[in-house]
């Protein structure tokens, strides 16, 4: 299980990101949703220890992480995948996905994981993960690259970001598909309404608050099943409703 | 042959042994080692050292190995070999040179090399160049390449200096006929208070003659790296030069393009980049488990691929 304990991040002239949050993550998908601005990304990268909290804590299954750097935290279970996938030139799709298992990964290993986000392994094995890659295909790659780590905690900082309507539809196929084989914690941060639906619980953050938490079917009701300016307003508000 | 001779061909000729087919092998100097095929003939030059490998036209799918090998602390080997390779022919060649140094003195080597391609000959010519030090020896290696292409004839040139080399200028010269092409992958990786000079010329004479010349490079330590390139438009023509580098540590690079057009149709391009490694890329690697260190390697090693 994953807990943050008072977890809040500060920057410059004592304007808050994140306030006093806490939060207890079990196995299971969980979507994180909330306006621009409200730190869910932050948030993202506070677990992942590519951002330091100003204070509070981070436990992993019992173990304090908070002061762990970013490789200890991936080499205790923690995997990440960047909203704006990073490019490399020179290295390919197999050397990430080689980095990610841990260990050589056969051409057989890659074309099933690489199959899992609906891409080719013999079109894309060999490819630099460099400007000659869509935005879609870098997508799908990133979320490839957390697949193959397999690890207990993966966070997807929104995958929908980037992505063109005809690539949308397939990587809500990706999710539905990962929910359907889930065997540890997904966590991902999302403005999609068809993306939140995959989940089995919403959290709701607003002005770097928890807003709301709860069931899918109960949050998404109460969030998303009226029009888009009342929804607006609700979360400008901080959640008041 | 010793094991200093087997380890410096593998490392610049990916060589285990004897190659089969048409070569030549310099050691300190003198050949230790010499076969001509039925269509490549290698012929030792009267006037100075060096060798001149003829390939008769139409020879396909064969290759020449020309490594050279320098195990003697303190030698200066200058070497002239000349290429002719006849029309239609489609033949690797692989040269390279390899410095072992086990003394306190200079070793160092100069090839001058030169490509005769007659009409559509093509050529893919591999060269690398490597050092190795018990001493405190230095290894120096200042290469000059010069092609020579007529009428439809290709030549690309994979270039490598990865190790070793203290002290490098590199002098690649290439002059193009019509329907002419040129293709240069230089990768260099220079540390500590290593040197590398290189430099390309290139007169693109012929109407649709086009050259390619792109530069990958890592500056690590107190290195020093200088990139010139000159590729001069003469024709309707294509012309493109990039140099790419990363810059690490107290590394010094400079690069200085130079496009020069004497003719409207010419189409000529420059791109160079000098960075640091980009720290979202460090930190990408970093969250699938590698160390910082580690992850710079891999990021090095990937760009020099």
């Amino acid at each position: 299980m994953l807990e943050l304990k008072n977890i809040s991040y500060e920057v410059e002239d004592d304007h808050e990101i994140l306030k006093n949050i806490s939060l207890k993550i079990d196995k299971g998908f969980t979507a994180i949703t909330g306006p621009n601005g409200s730190g869910k990304s932050t948030l993202a990268k506070i677990i992942a220890g590519i951002v330091k909290p100003t204070s509070g804590t981070i436990i992993l299954d019992g173990e304090d992480i908070t002061n762990l750097s970013i490789t200890d935290r991936a080499n205790k279970g923690i995997s990440f995948a960047f909203q704006q996938p990073v490019r490399f030139k020179g290295l390919t799709v197999k050397d990430l996905i080689t980095f990610a298992a841990g260990k050589d990964t056969s051409v057989s290993e890659a074309c099933n994981i690489l199959s899992e986000v609906g891409l080719c392994a013999r079109d894309y094995i060999d490819r630099e993960i460099n400007a000659s890659l869509s935005g879609g295909e870098l997508k799908r790659i990133e979320i490839a690259i957390a697949i193959a780590r397999g690890t207990k905690v993966s966070i997807f900082d929104e995958p929908e970001a980037g992505i063109d309507i005809w690539s949308f539809g397939s990587l809500i196929d990706v999710f539905e598909s990962m929910h359907r084989k889930i065997n540890g914690t997904i966590v991902v941060i999302s403005h999609q309404e068809k993306l939140l639906k995959t989940a089995d619980r919403i959290i709701v953050l607003a002005d770097g608050k928890v807003s709301d938490d709860g069931p899918k079917d109960i949050i998404f009701d109460k969030w998303f099943c009226e029009n888009s300016s009342v929804k607006c307003a609700k979360l400008e508000n901080g959640g008041d409703r | 042959m010793d094991e200093i001779t087997k380890k410096i061909l593998k490392e610049v000729a990916d060589l285990h042994e004897i190659p089969t087919g048409a070569y030549n092998i310099r050691k300190d100097g003198a050949s230790i080692g010499r076969a001509s095929s039925a269509n490549i003939n290698i012929v030792p030059k009267e006037d100075k050292s060096g060798i001149d490998i003829f390939i008769a036209p139409g020879t396909k799918n064969e290759s020449v190995h020309i490594p050279v090998i320098i195990s003697e602390s303190g030698l200066k080997d200058v070497v002239y070999n000349d290429f002719y390779v006849g029309e239609n022919a489609d033949v690797l060649i692989v040269a390279g040179c390899g410095i072992h140094n086990c003394g306190d003195q200079e070793s160092s080597h100069v090839g001058i090399h030169s490509f005769h391609l007659d009409k559509n000959a093509k050529v893919k010519y591999v060269e690398k160049h490597y050092g190795e030090a018990d001493g405190r020896g230095t290894n120096v290696m200042d290469p000059t390449t010069n092609f020579d292409l007529k009428e439809g004839a290709y030549l690309e040139m994979e270039t490598t200096q990865i190790k070793g080399i203290d002290s490098t200028n590199r002098i690649t010269n290439g002059t193009l006929s019509d329907d002419a092409t040129l293709i240069i992958h230089e990768k260099l990786l220079t540390h500590e208070e290593q040197y590398a000079r290189t430099e390309f010329n290139v007169d693109l004479n012929g109407k649709n003659s086009s050259a390619n010349v792109a530069s990958r490079s890592v500056a690590k330590g107190k290195s020093k790296q200088e990139f010139v390139s000159c590729i001069n438009g003469n024709a309707e023509c294509s012309g493109h030069s990039e140099c790419d580098a990363i810059i690490m540590d107290e590394a010094v690079v400079t690069a200085v393009p130079k496009l020069i057009a004497s003719n409207v149709e010419a189409s000529l391009i420059h791109e160079a980049a000098i960075g640091k490694i980009a720290g979202e890329q460090i930190i990408k690697l970093m969250t699938l488990g590698l160390s910082e260190q580690e992850a710079e390697e891999q990021i090095v090693n990937g760009f020099l691929k």
